[in-house]
């Protein structure tokens, strides 16, 4: 079983050191390996399980409470301006 | 040495003044800076908010007020927000985070009463079963410090058993209290699936993650239940159920019950000292009047399998919030373990593979769901190992990631299933201690408590405690 661990990395958006790629694709590819045993199991007609305990559609009242301040909002960010958060730019010039 | 109380004598001492809940409070914090440096249980200490904690509680016991863990000393695992004090989930992503609001937990068990002493270590993010994890090193179990004291709520199953603390809160996605509890000689609950609210504890895998806690005997387990449990608007996974009095069938013994016995848990890697304790533990409950009848949980091989596709799968999720613009630093920050599972997670979500993988576990669930639903027709409760083997050495599996996986394999059924799990204390082997689960339907936690306690009576194991020494 392989893991093409430089895409799966791009995709979960993390940055990997060197020598990362192949010791995660051994680890990861093991793994991976024991998990297809499932394969064995015939699961036709069986439903997905959605909620262990039974639940169906919990519903709310849509009103609305108090929150978090602005600034207790703002308190964790590393940068902020004008009382927002900073965020990497996603348009290039 | 009121510190070495039970939480329910604590209580007793507390109501007749005996002692004050400051008095309490000052004793577990000698005991945490006296020990704590060689076992690293506990993060963040809250001493200032303690004490004053503590003195309203005496306020409210001079009242003549009582409840259930009023002017008690707790910890909580470091997965649980708490306002105002740094919440790392024992990364280093949240090295720096202070929680803006207290989660639903911590606010009744601040309502309550309870004194918050600290915060605990664990596996960052929750992800482990050692306590090997955590980026601010690793906990040691304290009946002996080369070996490891079971994971992730491993600070938390530490203090209680060295009486830093007299409970301690924890989360169980697939095992998370159970092991640590039989790791370190104490009680250890999982609770049935949205019995305790979620809500303001740093997800992990939000269809499996269950807010337990350990205690040093059943009965202060069942005291601080009563507290936590119930529904709230806030989690919607918080059924509209009543609680009950979770001490009620204590005393009851085990007269009639039916015991199930599944075999597929005593397989050959069991380790033979674990099955010993066990099944000495059914030879008791039998001679009390259960009925001890072997039962069979057929897809029990591939709950392993099913628990490393849906956890990683919802762990790669809840985790790409971390994104270092809210909170937190960005993601290079995050260590091997929590990498892992975001890739495995990503990779089982990913186009191409959702089906095979994904899809194909939540249907396998569903098998697994019937197994439990068929037995519990006939039986009570299900009695187990909560783990294959005993405490290991630090550093033994932490090179091997599925070897580290494979030691959740008693634990992780429970949570696929949303069923609760008690890990009760069962003996010793080596100088180390053994753990039994049981085991019982949907929100059946007063009935684990009765047959826990029926076996805690005639043998207090928690009595034995590891010998620290007399300071650092």
């Amino acid at each position: 079983m392989n893991i093409n661990v430089k895409h799966i990395a791009k995709l979960a958006n993390l940055p990997l050191r060197d020598g990362e790629e192949e010791k995660f694709e051994r680890q990861l590819s093991e793994v991976l390996s024991y998990v297809n045993r499932l394969d064995k199991l015939n699961t036709d007609n069986v439903p997905e399980t959605s909620q262990s305990t039974g639940l169906e559609n919990v519903t709310r009242e849509d009103k609305t409470e108090k929150s978090l301040t602005q600034d207790e909002a703002l308190s964790n960010a590393l940068k902020t301006h004008n009382g927002m958060f900073i965020v990497p730019g996603i348009l290039q010039d | 040495m009121i510190h070495t109380l039970s939480l329910s004598d604590a209580r007793d001492g507390l109501n007749s003044k005996d002692f004050s809940s400051v008095d309490l409070a000052k004793a577990c914090f000698e005991q945490i800076k006296s020990h704590d440096d060689k076992l690293n249980a506990i993060l963040t200490l809250s001493e200032k908010e303690a004490l004053h904690q503590a003195e309203e509680a005496d306020k409210r016991i001079a009242n003549g007020e009582e409840s259930p863990l009023l002017g008690i000393p707790i910890a909580l695992k470091d997965l649980f927000l708490t306002k105002g004090i740094r919440t790392t989930a024992g990364s280093n992503v949240l090295e720096n985070y202070i929680a803006q609001y207290d989660g639903t937990a911590v606010q009744r068990l601040k309502e309550a009463g309870a004194v918050i002493l600290g915060k605990t270590n664990l596996d960052a993010w929750a992800h482990g079963s050692s306590g090997e994890n955590s980026d601010f090193g690793p906990t040691k179990n304290p009946y002996n410090l080369e070996h490891i004291p079971g994971g992730s709520s491993s600070g938390s199953s530490v203090s209680v058993t060295t009486d830093m603390a007299f409970a301690a809160s924890g989360t169980d996605t697939g095992g998370s209290i159970r092991l640590p509890a039989s790791f370190c000689n104490v009680v250890g609950l999982k609770p049935t699936y949205g019995r305790v609210s979620r809500y303001g504890v740093i997800a992990m895998s939000s269809s499996l993650d269950s807010i337990g806690h350990f205690t040093k005997t059943v009965r202060d387990n069942a005291m601080y239940l009563q507290v936590t449990a119930g529904r709230d608007p806030k989690d919607s996974t918080t059924p509209n159920k009543d609680v009950p009095d979770y001490q009620k069938k204590l005393g009851k013994g085990v007269k009639g019950l039916k015991i199930g016995v599944p075999k597929e848990y005593f397989i050959e890697g069991l380790d033979p000292n674990i099955r010993i304790q066990i099944e000495d533990a059914l030879k008791f409950y039998e001679k009390q009047g259960a009925e001890i009848i072997d039962v069979s949980l057929p897809h029990t091989e591939y709950a392993i399998e099913v628990y490393y596709i849906v956890q990683t799968a919802e762990v790669s999720s809840n985790l790409a919030r971390y994104d270092g613009i809210r909170y937190g630093y960005e993601r290079s920050h995050f260590g091997d373990e929590a990498k892992r599972r975001i890739m495995l997670g990503t990779y089982v979500l990913s186009a191409g593979y959702y089906d095979a993988y994904y899809k194909k576990a939540m249907k396998v669930r569903t098998l697994l769901i019937k197994d439990f639903q068929e037995v519990f027709k006939t039986i009570d409760v299900l009695i187990t190992p909560a783990s294959p083997s005993m405490p290991w050495k630090l550093g033994e599996r932490t090179d091997d990631p599925l070897k580290m996986y494979l030691s959740d394999i008693f634990t992780v059924h429970a949570n696929l299933v949303g069923v609760p799990g008690l890990s009760v204390p069962a003996g010793f082997k080596g100088g180390l201690p053994i753990g039994m689960q049981i085991l019982g339907p949907h929100f059946s936690e007063d009935l684990l408590y009765q047959v826990a306690q029926a076996y805690e009576m005639e043998h207090p194991w928690w009595k034995k405690k590891p010998d620290l020494g007399n300071s650092t």
